[in-house]
């Protein structure tokens, strides 16, 4: 009879631990989703900050036109892949980012633009738009990395290879090599 | 490392009981002494507790808020302080924005506060708001968001109304004593020895309870606070941006108005301005900041292994961090970034260096003295009365012979 009572013990605490590991990895999971949402968010918010952006600094750029269609080809591309995967979303994003880089680099020519009230809120909310992908990324990678770790390590691992947990996969943003802006003399 | 929270629950729960513990002891000593029932006694530590904590609970970042004056902003208020806070709840995986408060004082400082991390604020002076630089803004806002994250807001609220409880209850006591005691006491039952025992137990926890409640907060909050500046690291990638916030932060003086005692451990650094601060580290409720400068600079990486091991190196011992959250966390290194654009020197710092010390050098010899440079990179200034011909230069012990190379420039020379 003891010995029926000691299975039924081990039984139920197993029982326990297998739901409290489970449950662990469901919530990693949905953390890993949230932060991925989070990522969306945040690059939604460029592609609609762009138009603007373009709209105000047109007036002052007549020289940049090559810097201003690049930027607004390059979100064009990105509107087009947001249902895309994590690999082909994070190159074209990562073209966007280097195209913006490169236009806000050129804005340092033009002292009148940087006097403009409506440019400097919108440089501000690009820059911690940046910012924000950035952060957004960085804890989506760590979710992912703590998911991950959780479906690799023992004991975990076995509940997660049971019930079918795979791990996430990790969001890169290409940003090609930013290129030499030529020097221009005036010899 | 997101587990962190859990751990320092069981941490805390075990802090809280045993503050809860001395509370009921004292209550228990002191019924016995004063009204011969140690349930009275038990009874009113728990209603002046259950009554503080009603207080705290409901009222308390409003009351703290309201002291410290502190008035809420819109997004369009401040853009670049929303943007920041919202950085770094992005970065901190807080679910729901906190409020942002701003308060109208020269001091530097910031704190959080709110019971949970669905409701809860984060305030900042004005001064430090203009002084830093967006970096060093993250850093502090980080270090405010990690308070909130890893819910040491609630603790410490909990922990000081304990405190608060503790304090009360053995500054009455003592006041009754003084007063009425005399004639009480005796009637202490059982007389003789038990009694007597009775009351000098009663006697030494009344003085000792309010100073070791006050230690254990003390610990508490120091811990929460290294606890905190390893998260903002983690968050920002970028540890320097608070160090160097921390360091503006302790080179001024003023103290922030509305601050006290019990408000304290909710700041960023320590809201009061003393004289020989290290000499109180032990009645502090936060780390030395040169210290928690060193520790930021001395990390290799990012994460909060990194944090761990330049809290080891700076203090020897056992670490900050706990053993859980580590666990889960030495799996990637984590880079640090690059400082942000506007964080970057206007100037370019070694063009500048380099054209002061020209100017110098011209004035030098103007007075007539001699520049010889030293194999070892240094350049040596001879006075234009030098007696020996050779010098040894101070840096690296080498003999120099003088060469007159120049005369003077000096009109008269």
């Amino acid at each position: 009879m003891l010995a029926v009572w000691v299975i039924v013990g081990i039984v139920v605490v197993l029982i326990i631990i297998f739901a409290a590991i489970f449950n662990g990895l469901v919530r990693l999971r949905n953390q890993v989703k949230n932060a991925w949402a989070q990522i969306d968010v945040q690059l939604k918010r460029r592609h609609d900050l762009i138009p603007n952006l373009i709209e105000t600094v047109k007036g002052y750029m007549k020289h940049e036109r090559e810097t201003l269609e690049a930027v607004t080809k390059a979100r064009n591309l990105a509107m087009k892949a947001v249902s895309a995967g994590a690999g082909e979303r994070g190159k074209v994003e990562g073209e966007l980012s280097s195209a913006l880089a490169r236009l806000l680099a050129v804005v340092e020519r033009y002292p009148n633009l940087k006097a403009n009230e409506n440019f400097l809120a919108l440089q501000e909310e690009l820059t911690s738009t940046e910012n924000k992908i950035s952060f957004s990324r960085q804890y989506y990678n760590d979710s992912v990395l703590n998911y991950n770790n959780q479906t690799q390590m023992f004991p975990s691992n076995i509940v997660a290879a049971m019930t079918g947990f795979r791990g996430g996969e990790f969001f890169e943003i290409k940003v090609a090599e930013e290129r030499e802006v030529p020097k221009v003399s005036f010899g | 490392m997101w587990e962190q929270v859990r751990s320092n629950r069981l941490r805390s729960v075990v802090l809280v009981v045993l503050m809860g513990a001395l509370l009921l002891a004292l209550g228990y000593f002191l019924g016995l002494i004063f009204f011969d029932s140690a349930v009275g006694g038990v009874v009113i530590a728990l209603i002046i507790w259950g009554m503080m904590n009603l207080v705290a609970f409901f009222q308390g970042d409003s009351i703290l808020l309201g002291i410290s004056g502190a008035r809420k902003i819109k997004p369009s208020d401040n853009p670049r302080l929303y943007n920041i806070v919202e950085e770094m709840k992005i970065a901190s995986g807080l679910e729901k924005m906190p409020d942002i408060y701003i308060i109208d004082d020269p001091a530097l400082n910031a704190f959080a506060t709110g019971r949970s991390p669905n409701r809860a604020s984060v305030a900042i002076t004005s001064g430090l708001l203009q002084k830093l630089n967006r970096d060093e803004l993250q850093g502090v806002i980080g270090h405010e968001i990690a308070h909130i994250k890893n819910r040491d807001v609630l603790l410490m609220v909990m922990v000081s109304v304990l405190l608060g409880s503790i304090v009360i209850l053995a500054w009455y006591a003592s006041r009754f004593m003084f007063f009425a005691g005399a004639g009480r006491r005796s009637s202490v039952r059982g007389g003789g020895q038990l009694g007597i025992i009775i009351i000098l137990v009663g006697v030494v926890l009344m003085i000792l309870a309010p100073i070791a409640a006050q230690l254990i907060y003390y610990a508490v909050s120091r811990k929460r606070e290294y606890l905190a500046d390893a998260s903002s690291a983690l968050y920002t990638r970028y540890p320097e941006g608070l160090a160097s916030a921390l360091e503006k932060l302790a080179t001024s003086g003023t103290s922030v108005r509305g601050a006290n005692k019990a408000t304290a451990p909710m700041y960023i650094v320590n809201p009061f301005r003393k004289k020989g601060i290290s000499l109180q580290s032990l009645t502090s409720t936060h780390p030395p900041v040169a210290e928690r400068v060193r520790i930021l600079r001395a990390m290799g990486g990012a994460s909060l292994t990194d944090y761990e091991q330049a809290y080891r190196q700076a203090k020897g011992g056992v670490g900050v961090i706990p053993a859980t959250a580590l666990a889960l966390d030495g799996a990637k290194p984590m880079a640090l970034r690059a400082p942000s654009a506007e964080a970057k020197p206007v100037e370019d710092f070694p063009q500048r260096i380099e054209r002061a010390r020209e100017t110098s050098g011209l004035v030098w010899r103007l007075n007539n003295y001699e520049t010889i440079p030293c194999d070892c990179g240094t350049t040596l200034r001879i006075p234009p009365n030098f007696p020996l011909p050779t010098i040894k230069c101070p840096h690296c012990g080498k003999i120099n012979y003088i060469v007159y190379r120049s005369q003077s420039l000096a009109p008269n020379g």
